[in-house]
């Protein structure tokens, strides 16, 4: 299906912000990746004309990057982190219910369209392991139950939300964030963005009256005199 | 060892992310002072602190700043690493999510310092969270004025471009980020030259990792001398530790650099009940793993160096008793292996062939001879690669020989001894 010429408008303002047009290579993949769920060839063919670049050229950056799915991708991706911490943790224990409870194995749909599984590397969330992402916002600390709960919830349509992120959106619109297009709901913008064991230290600071030394008065002095 | 929360000290804060908030808190105060300072005199203060950054590798952030040629005609580039991916580090998304300005505020301040006007922040494209709060930030801080043409009247100009990656951890690696960020595959480039003369677009380029740029606000407020206080000499100011598996309370702990992991283990509570440390990571996957014979070496770059490891992203993996270290030391290669990005033979040949000969040894089908065979690849692998990756898919592996080699012996015959137990204790 050809691109749509929203499409190729958003493009152009993604070229619109580099020094030089190429650097929109990654972001466009994105883009493209927000009209059918996966790269097209028509999506490559639009990074083509716009950045005057081969298919070849297009194609090898497309297959080296794991976000760039090469069939179409349900409505949730569900990523289960199986790195070593995550995994140990009881990822790899997740991973395998759902695997054997949806059915389908790593980057594989399920026949609804709802959901793509897939195992995630670090997803960089190690303090609230085991950890999942849906459409790659967070639910921490996940256990096999509460796995097989939040694929139910998806698939029933009434998604939950993220432990930390915005409400879910699908694969397609967060694709077409990642392109760089932000998020305008006023849910998103007062998501929560912080859990308990973010602030374990500072609340800890706080309880025992402990903190950094004071700027010194005499710095403050000189440095903002300056400015005056 | 106190806590010292600097950039952790906002996150308590309601709408933290905000700028009014941010403002609130000192937030752009450092601005204003070093916009009515020379780029020069910047660049000397950060010299003074002596940060060091704060992705890993631990160079001096000044001296880094100071290598950008200076009254050239060509443009500079500032761009941020936010691709945080190495397995275990786990800070500076939180800090992106809780507390944007703080990135952008220390990315206005090296700009303007290094003389770039274009900043570009790669973070990792699976944090759309971080993403989106790191978009809302630019875009209040561009409608304060913090941003864009004219800084605050300094006749400094601006523009920050938010850019999500793809899903590849070799991004990461600067010269691998800055091919990612031209729009190519994400390929190490060979070194020299370094980025500080043919870095984006081969122009001057310094590429900081997000809590070394945070640092930088607070480094302006409060002085050189005031960062130099906690901390060694050699390696001081705070650092966010983040610890992570099979404590009590897993979180984010802000001290002074060079505190112990027996420290840091005390305020969250220890390891799990029950339970002995095992083995640990100083710093992430890719630094030579530790045991409890190492809870009191002091976690700055110097001193873990001369403990036999790296100080990395003090990312400190915990692993206690009931862990199988030979099944840790699989995964983490098996990562290795997915993210090796081929370019270079010995680590995507090595990384494929050392996970075939754990997978056999994790599962009991392995021989002693393996281990000298693992041993021998990573000989072939160490400094034989364009970039550290390949150094740091070896880590795990030498030192987990090194101090486990009896486990790695005892699942020869029919793996893993603690998994046999278990199974034994079920047919009972």
């Amino acid at each position: 299906m050809p691109v749509t010429e929203e499409t190729r408008t958003k493009a152009r303002e993604i070229i619109a912000r580099y020094p030089r047009p190429r650097s929109a290579l990654l972001p466009m993949l994105h883009l493209v990746q927000a009209e059918e769920g996966y790269i097209t060839p028509d999506g490559i063919g639009l990074c083509v004309e716009e950045l005057g670049l081969t298919r070849a050229e297009v194609g090898a950056v497309a297959t080296f990057y794991t976000m760039y799915k090469r069939g179409p991708t349900g409505e949730y991706l569900v990523s289960v982190c199986t790195n070593t911490l995550c995994g140990l943790l009881g990822g790899d224990e997740i991973y395998a219910t759902l695997r054997e409870y949806l059915g389908v194995g790593h980057n594989e749909t399920t026949d609804d369209g709802m959901i793509t599984l897939e195992h995630a590397e670090c997803l960089a969330a190690c303090d609230h392991a085991p950890v999942v992402t849906v459409n790659y916002e967070y639910f921490d600390n996940q256990s096999e139950e509460s796995a097989v709960r939040l694929v139910d919830d998806l698939r029933a349509g009434t998604p939950p939300r993220p432990t930390r992120g915005a409400p879910l959106c699908g694969f397609r619109e967060i694709s077409r964030q990642l392109a760089g297009f932000l998020d305008e709901r006023p849910e998103a913008r007062d998501a929560v963005s912080i859990a308990e064991p973010g602030l374990a230290g500072l609340r800890l600071a706080v309880e025992r009256g402990e903190r950094a030394p004071e700027y010194p008065e005499a710095t403050l002095a000189t440095t903002e005199r300056k400015e005056a | 060892m106190p806590l010292t929360p600097v950039l952790t000290k906002r996150w308590l804060e309601p709408r933290s992310w905000e700028l009014e908030s941010y403002e609130r808190l000192d937030g752009y105060r450092a601005l204003r002072a070093a916009l009515a300072m020379r780029p020069d005199e910047i660049i000397q203060i950060v010299k003074d602190s002596a940060l060091r950054g704060r992705g890993g590798a631990g160079f001096p952030t000044g001296m880094k700043w100071g290598f950008i040629p200076q009254g050239d005609s060509t443009p500079h580039y500032l761009v941020v690493n936010a691709d945080e991916g190495e397995p275990g580090t786990c800070r500076d998304l939180p800090l992106m999510m809780a507390d944007p300005h703080a990135l952008v505020e220390g990315i206005v301040i090296a700009a303007y310092a290094v003389r770039a006007n274009f900043a570009a922040i790669y973070i990792r494209g699976e944090a759309v969270h971080a993403l989106r709060r790191l978009q809302y930030a630019v875009r209040e801080a561009r409608q304060a004025g913090y941003l864009g043409q004219n800084v605050l009247g300094s006749g400094f100009d601006l523009e920050i471009v938010v850019h999500s990656g793809a899903g590849a951890y070799i991004c990461g690696e600067e010269t691998a980020l800055l091919d990612s960020l031209e729009g190519y595959r994400g390929q190490p480039r060979l070194k020299p030259p370094f980025p500080a003369t043919h870095g984006l677009y081969s122009s001057p380029t310094v590429v900081n990792n997000v809590g070394t740029l945070a640092s930088v606000p607070a480094i302006i407020l409060g002085g050189a001398a005031w960062w130099k206080a906690m901390g060694p000499e050699k390696s001081p100011g705070t650092s966010i530790y983040s610890l992570t598996g099979r404590v009590t309370r897993p979180g984010q702990y802000e001290a002074p650099m060079g505190t112990t992991l027996r420290e840091l283990l005390d305020l969250a509570g220890g390891v799990r009940e029950g339970r002995q440390l095992k083995f640990w990571t100083p710093g992430g996957s890719s630094t030579p793993m530790f045991t409890a014979a190492h809870l009191d070496v002091p976690l700055d770059f110097d001193s873990v160096a001369a403990a036999g490891s790296m100080a990395g992203t003090a990312a400190l993996m915990i692993f206690d008793d009931a862990d199988c270290v030979v099944r840790a030391v699989l995964k983490w290669t098996e990562f290795y292996e997915h993210e090796s990005c081929g370019k270079c033979t010995p680590c995507r040949e090595g990384t494929y062939w050392m996970t075939q000969i754990l997978r056999r040894l994790e599962r009991g089908a392995g021989t002693k001879e393996d281990l000298d065979t693992l041993l021998d690849t990573c000989d072939n692998i160490l400094g034989r690669s364009f970039c550290p990756f390949g150094d740091g898919a070896t880590s795990s592996i030498t030192s987990s020989i090194q101090y486990f080699r009896d486990e790695y012996l005892a699942h020869l015959d029919g793996g893993c001894p603690n998994h046999r137990n278990r199974t034994l204790v079920g047919a009972h």
